[in-house]
């Protein structure tokens, strides 16, 4: 089961209501990349995983969750000040209609999350390579939000996930060598 | 919230933090026993920080991890998105 802590993995706050970010950085809520998509798909490999790295998956999905809600945070901060006129300026209008200020699982175009952006091939080479990819990939889409942001508190708690995505990277990479290790040894006994 | 909340919260960040990056890293090096000296120290200091912020702001973990005062406060704001 999981324990709930009142706390952020790392401070979160913005400098102003500012919606259009918002509507970029729903991408890491509910989009392909997302940290949504990342928690669910390490969580769900991990019972058809190789007990040596069954840990690995474990852990860093939680910690994904931490991220989500680092990003829900934002999100709500950038959001929670802002009239109608503000969203449908940014971009939000229809979002507005649909869901008030809630928070919706959605990517920047507005494209519901579905679990069609994460997969489970059982083959464990596959999917930490999958999992390799899902980290490179919101690496890069953190930058991309940072490169449109002008917010100074955003982007330090951007980097801070941006860094997160790296190590995530090379703990999987990591992964693989020890499943290849195992591998061979099998073949020499 | 007071400024000693904000303080308080982020050694408590940053020590957690140090725990989180060395159980990804233990967990792809079970045998580096430096790391899991560290780890242990790290583990000691949360546990230390968190009495410490508990005294004042009330419980952080939920389920019976933390102790509740009278009354039942766990369910209070502010929740860390509110602050």
């Amino acid at each position: 089961m999981w324990v709930y802590e009142k706390k952020l993995q790392y401070p979160v706050k913005v400098s102003t209501c500012n919606p259009r970010l918002a509507k970029y950085l729903i991408e890491q809520y509910g989009g392909a990349d997302g940290e949504l998509s990342a928690a669910l798909r390490y969580l769900n490999q991990r019972y058809t995983i190789p007990d040596k790295v069954v840990g690995l998956l474990n852990d860093i999905g939680t910690e994904e969750f931490a991220h989500l809600e680092m990003i829900a945070t934002l999100i709500y901060k950038l959001t929670k000040d802002a009239t109608p006129a503000q969203l449908e300026e940014a971009g939000l209008g229809a979002y507005y209609v649909n869901h008030d200020q809630a928070l919706y699982y959605q990517n920047a175009a507005g494209s519901p999350w579905t679990a069609t952006y994460i997969q489970a091939k059982g083959d464990p080479i596959a999917d930490l390579y999958e999992d390799i990819a899902a980290e490179e990939k919101a690496r890069a889409t953190y930058q991309w939000i940072i490169d449109l942001s002008d917010d100074p508190f955003l982007n330090d708690s951007l980097k801070f996930l941006r860094e997160r995505e790296i190590v995530h990277s090379q703990r999987f990479h990591e992964a693989v060598e020890i499943l290849k290790e195992e591998r061979d040894r099998k073949k020499i006994f | 919230m007071p400024e000693s909340y904000y303080q308080l919260m982020e050694k408590i960040q940053a020590v957690d933090f140090v725990l989180v990056d060395l159980t990804l890293y233990l967990d792809t090096h079970p045998d580096d026993l430096e790391a899991i000296k560290q780890f242990n120290q790290k583990a000691y200091e949360s546990k230390q920080l968190k009495a410490e912020f508990e005294n004042q702001f009330g419980p952080l973990l939920q389920y019976g991890l933390s102790y509740s005062n009278y009354p039942w406060n766990w369910k209070d704001a502010p929740w860390p998105w509110q602050v």
